[in-house]
């Protein structure tokens, strides 16, 4: 009875000693944790160079630190909680599976505010934020559709989530919209970031005679497989540009920075507000990295001008007339699909032969 | 000339002062590490093994350990018999997701039915599929003397495989806007495994464990099997004379080491993880084998193992909070720590004496 007492007091002195009022001119402490290590080259490197943009435009005013490699569950529960008590007033959540432990650890802290990545569950003090990649992926379908030459696309496709889905479909639209002949092969390799198994996936995809290959996993290696075979590709969460100009002939860069300054100025300015923020191309969270010289002028020119169609809020890459895979209509001509249609995405548009895997 | 001579007897002075020896070989060396990447050595190792159980947020940490050590000690019990007789089981992992998948199934076949005895069911179902997927390789060894080695570690691919193919699949919440994923177990009453005393983190794999330990140490030291298991390792021939059935001792070993693989899965699934992902197999069943080694095979030492891992872990993200450690550095010290312990542990087995040469 006596240790269950004590340990009960020891965590409620806890809680009382990790929410001290915050001094004005004492840093805001904002916390990260990633998914994978800082140094994984595409996604987390993607967020930490948020993290650093975020110390860069604050200074002082600021200080942050990071968990990395956190997996998913309960491990992300415990590491959230660690950052909170250390006193974190801002923590970031990058991975769409931190969703559950990011709502616990909210209901327990509720001075402390929470971003989580990709998710769909908000709370007072738990917003999410996610970029729009089918936009991106529009232009850079539409670079694949002009440059094959045996007409058939390969697609590494990492979770059959609706995230991957529009982006396969967005691709495929504006391949096709350009060169009605093109086929996608999409191949499934169930990780994010797993080189030796996006490798094999690539040589599974050349193998069928595909030499345009895009990517929605994060590292380098279907690049490397495509030099070897003489076929191009696209850099995937940065820029890869060690690649350019072949294989890496242009890339869909995530970028966090724009977002982490706005939120955090929030905070500092006690406008902080829980909501759902899901920007693109116009926004500056979608980049496309530079298109190299092995893309001739005019479709460079093309791509560009559909990017900026896009940014501008002229174009939605998912306009009607616009068919399922199964031949029922989606969306009738001139009709854009809506975003709630888009987050819960799980079926693929006419003329992709593949079926989702259940 | 230094020679190594085998000893008539293992020392039982060594039995117990290598893995001491060990660890304290980690810190050094560990501190080495840390100290050429430019930190002080004394504060990483003090905020490593020192502020988890001491330190400012440590009334939240020290219930943590329980939590993190619980399904270590679990596992590594029922593996260290199998280790004694000479009976690799190196599958744990995929027992453990298999205990996990079947026992969520019960819940989730049943929700929203909310009962008493629904939790021990899925007790029992969580039991009976590690169970099942340790006799897999029990069974093919007797029959076709098949690596009970190999076929366990390959069949933690297959365990892996049918984890995503349930998350993306059957098992997929059906209010999870199509995002992969069961339903959160947590959130389900009769079903959850919830701390029982508020602020000890104290679940019932925990108490588990506990009776998972005294129920080891009872067999191999009380029991007829337990004399059987240590014959069989030691002097495989001489145990066929007292009359044990080496078939028999395969399927018991692997069945039993299964069962409390997969009891300890279920317990994290209802527990702290909550839900069934593509990710629920988290390294536990594969940790819990330095856990078996370094504990000496023995149910005490296993459980004061299970602590030290548990220690590391929570020690490593406070590491890496707050001095900026990268979480790879953590994973190179428990490395570190079975390095050595199998390089001391040659001492108990072999002396070192000098020989003279002419």
């Amino acid at each position: 009875m006596q240790r269950r007492t004590l340990l009960a007091t020891a965590s409620a002195m806890m809680m009382a000693l990790a929410a001290p009022v915050l001094a004005q001119d004492e840093p805001l402490k904002v916390g990260f944790i990633y998914v994978g290590p800082v140094g994984d080259g595409g996604w987390t490197y993607q967020h930490d160079q948020g993290r650093l943009a975020i110390e860069a435009e604050f200074g002082d005013r600021v200080e942050t630190t990071f968990i990395e490699s956190v997996p998913e569950g309960a491990d992300a529960e415990r590491a959230l909680t660690q950052l909170a008590l250390a006193g974190n007033k801002l923590i970031f959540a990058t991975s769409f599976g931190f969703m559950d432990p990011v709502i616990n650890v909210a209901q327990r802290f509720p001075d402390v505010k929470f971003e989580h990545a990709t998710g769909y569950k908000t709370a007072e003090n738990v917003a999410t934020y996610d970029a729009r990649f089918y936009e991106g992926r529009a232009v850079i379908g539409t670079i694949a559709g002009h440059m094959t030459q045996s007409n058939k696309i390969g697609y590494i496709g990492s979770f059959p989530i609706p995230e991957v889905i529009q982006g396969i479909n967005s691709s495929f639209i504006h391949a096709r919209k350009v060169n009605p002949d093109v086929e996608m092969r999409i191949v499934w390799v169930y990780s994010w970031f797993d080189p030796a198994k996006e490798a094999e996936a690539a040589n599974a995809l050349l193998a069928e005679g595909v030499d345009v290959i895009m990517q929605h996993t994060d590292s380098t290696a279907p690049l490397a497989q495509a030099q070897a075979a003489g076929a191009i590709g696209f850099g995937q969460a940065s820029d890869m540009a060690a690649f350019a100009p072949t294989p890496r002939v242009s890339s869909i860069i995530d970028d966090w920075s724009p977002y982490y300054i706005k939120r955090v100025q929030a905070m500092l300015d006690g406008t902080w507000e829980s909501g759902s923020s899901w920007a693109g191309i116009g926004d500056g969270e979608v980049v496309i990295g530079e298109i190299s010289d092995a893309v001739p002028e005019n479709v460079k020119a093309e791509a560009l001008a559909l990017r900026d169609a896009i940014a501008a809020g002229e174009y939605h890459p998912f306009t009607g007339p616009l068919n399922k895979a199964d031949g029922t209509v989606w969306l009738a001509e001139g009709e854009t699909a809506s975003d709630a249609d888009l987050q819960s995405m799980n079926f693929y548009v006419e003329g992709i032969t593949a079926q989702i895997p259940q | 000339m230094i020679q190594l001579v085998p000893r008539q007897n293992a020392s039982n002075l060594w039995q117990i002062a290598t893995p001491l020896l060990a660890v304290l070989a980690t810190m050094i060396a560990g501190g080495l590490l840390f100290a050429t990447m430019g930190h002080n050595p004394v504060a990483a190792i003090r905020t490593i093994f020192w502020d988890p159980l001491f330190g400012m947020a440590s009334g939240y940490s020290r219930p943590q350990l329980l939590v993190k050590a619980a399904p270590l000690i679990l596992i590594a019990s029922g593996l260290a018999i199998g280790f004694r007789a000479g009976i690799w089981n190196i599958g744990a992992e995929g027992q453990y997701i298999m205990g996990a998948i079947t026992g969520a199934a019960v819940a989730l076949a049943l929700y929203p039915l909310e009962a008493w005895w629904l939790f021990p069911a899925m007790v029992a179902a969580g039991l009976a599929g590690g169970w099942a997927w340790g006799m897999i390789p029990a069974l093919l060894r007797n029959w076709f003397g098949a690596s009970e080695i190999l076929v366990s570690l390959m069949l933690v691919y297959v365990a892996q495989r049918i984890a995503a193919w349930m998350a993306f699949g059957p098992m997929r919440n059906p209010q999870g806007m199509g995002f992969p994923g069961s339903r959160n177990l947590q959130q389900y009453p009769s079903a959850s495994n919830p701390e029982l005393i508020a602020g000890t983190g104290a679940h019932w794999g925990v108490v588990a464990a506990a009776f998972a330990v005294l129920a080891t140490w009872f067999l191999m030291s009380r029991h007829i099997r337990g004399f059987h298991i240590r014959a069989a390792g030691t002097a495989p021939r001489a145990a066929r004379f007292a009359g044990v059935r080496p078939a028999v001792l395969v399927a018991f070993c692997l069945g039993l080491s299964g069962a409390l693989a997969g009891a300890a899965g279920l317990f994290e699934v209802a527990g702290p993880a909550g839900q069934i992902t593509d990710r629920i197999g988290v390294g536990y069943g594969f940790t819990a084998i330095i856990v078996a080694f370094l504990g000496r095979l023995h149910p005490v030492g296993i459980l004061l193992a299970g602590l030290l891992l548990a220690l590391t872990y929570i020690g490593g993200e406070l590491a890496q909070l707050t001095m900026g450690l990268p979480a790879a550095s953590v994973q190179v010290f428990q490395g570190m720590l079975l390095f050595f312990l199998l390089g001391f542990d040659l001492l108990t087995r072999y002396q070192i004496r000098r020989r003279i040469t002419a």
